[in-house]
């Protein structure tokens, strides 16, 4: 038993002290889905495949092409579907989670593209949380 | 004559990691009766098959519970694959049963600390889960999740793992092997344990027969179920062995779960030694259309996954038989005869997991 007791006072806790120190994640985790609007061909198939119905892609009429894609972060479960069968490889899914908000609207992320103009992104719902 | 008292028993309890009621009516301090209930975290996930692509739906599979996830999405695989006679390529299998033995340890080691616990035993609560890291870390690693691994997929699993990385997991199963033996030793040798589980909540082996036990619950009482030896998987190629007691009380149930973490690091290590070189999963087109019922043995026993495909592409009809509620009229007959303080001992060596119970 002392072993255990000298062992556990030298290697000190063992949860990680976060948010002092940071999380590691894996090359492979699991995490939020971003989309690179310009690439995207709004053909819905990332809405489709979708389990939890979290993306609405909307495409403009043939005369004024407008891009729509938006996606909920926070019902988003991080399955990957969307990002395997993205035809133009628009979709990545990052290595860090969606990290956390105080309003359920405030995880919707939306993305907007007009041609023949620099894309912008709707100012009013999407949410940066750095830190 | 003594008089009869109404304790409820859940559905919140520090104990409890999941909501379950039983109503237990006492004399005195001994259980008479004992009323289960449970319902409480149901949310329709069979009735979610009828709207989703049975493809998609093993990611929903996988979110019936969080301790037994993998199993689930592969007994569902295993149905779907046997309703189209889809053949799994080998290294899919070998790889599925990694995975499996892995989920399998980090349950059981998850249930030892949660049953120190109940009996007052905080220490072994944290040096089990600080095991139990180093198994999800692994999780991370090679699929990208630590809980829902969301790798299984029709057909075969979505992810390979290296050879390099194979070996890799083998080497920290050593070391992880070694930390169990600490905790183990604990269990083995602490006499306030064995005072605290031994001769409590004594099932027989007919008993436990006749009310349709499975799991470490019947494997304690003699009963030689291994739903492993099926040969489902990889399993067919691997060296299995049901971990059976004869005591049919707690402490053999911690026993068979104890020796079954050995087993399961075993069963890991002649798997990487065996594992073929090859693709990991296969293309297949068509709709299911038929029925089968696909047996896997989870973490806490076995577990039926009925699937039944009409040609369409959403499934008919979905329905998981989990082996805690199967335990649940053997539980009632345990507890009849108990002393009101053994009541938490003995429903966590039941290790219920009620989101399974109620999907």
């Amino acid at each position: 038993m002392s072993r255990t007791v000298t062992g556990n006072l030298v290697q000190g806790p063992a949860t990680l002290m976060y948010p002092k120190r940071p999380r590691e994640f894996t090359k492979i985790t699991r995490g939020q889905v971003n989309n690179d609007i310009e690439t995207c061909i709004a053909c819905g198939l990332c809405s489709k495949r979708c389990p939890v119905y979290a993306i609405t892609v909307v495409k403009g009429p043939k005369d004024n092409p407008t891009k729509d894609w938006e996606i909920d972060r926070l019902k988003c479960c991080t399955c990957g579907l969307c990002v395997e069968i993205c035809p133009k490889q628009s979709l990545t899914m990052a290595n860090h989670y969606f990290p956390p908000v105080t309003e359920r609207t405030a995880g919707i992320h939306k993305l907007h593209h007009t041609p023949a103009e620099k894309p912008e992104q709707a100012a009013g719902q999407e949410v940066k949380k750095e830190g | 004559m003594a008089k009869r008292n109404i304790i409820p028993f859940g559905p919140q309890h520090p104990v409890l990691p999941e909501p379950i009621n039983f109503e237990l009516v006492t004399e005195d301090e001994k259980i008479v009766e004992a009323l289960p209930s449970i319902s409480y975290v149901h949310r329709g996930l069979e009735r979610l098959v009828e709207k989703r692509d049975f493809k998609d739906f093993v990611h929903i599979a996988d979110r019936i519970c969080g301790l037994c996830s993998f199993q689930h999405s592969m007994g569902y695989c295993q149905a779907v694959e046997h309703v189209m006679g889809i053949e799994v390529p080998e290294r899919a299998l070998y790889l599925r049963t990694i995975w499996a033995e892995l989920s399998r340890m980090h349950s059981h080691v998850f249930w030892m600390g949660t049953g120190a616990d109940a009996f007052g035993f905080e220490s072994i609560f944290m040096q089990a889960l600080r095991i139990r890291e180093a198994v999800l870390n692994i999780f991370e690693e090679t699929t990208g999740g630590r809980v829902i691994l969301g790798v299984c997929q029709v057909g075969g699993v979505r992810r390979d793992i290296e050879d390099d990385t194979l070996k890799e997991i083998v080497k920290r199963l050593i070391t992880i092997k070694g930390n169990l033996e600490k905790i183990s030793t604990v269990f083995y040798n602490d006499y306030s344990i064995r005072h605290r589980l031994e001769g409590v909540g004594y099932i027989s082996k007919e008993d436990a027969y006749t009310l349709g036990c499975v799991g470490p619950m019947a494997r304690a009482s003699g009963l030689d179920l291994d739903m492993r030896a099926l040969g489902y998987a990889a399993y067919k190629y691997l060296d299995v062995e049901p971990m059976v007691e004869s005591g049919g009380d707690c402490y053999a149930r911690c026993l068979v779960r104890i020796r079954e973490n050995f087993h399961s690091i075993d069963l890991i290590r002649q798997a990487v030694e065996k594992i073929p070189q090859g693709p990991v999963a296969v293309k297949f087109k068509g709709f299911p259309d038929g029925e089968y019922f696909s047996r896997v043995e989870q973490p806490r026993g076995e577990v039926i996954h009925y699937v039944r495909g009409n040609g369409d592409k959403n499934l008919a009809r979905f329905r998981v038989r989990v082996p805690t509620f199967t335990n649940i009229p053997a539980m009632i007959k345990v507890l009849v005869g108990s002393e009101i303080a053994d009541v938490p001992n003995i429903i966590l060596t039941l290790d219920p997991c009620i989101s399974c119970t109620e999907r």
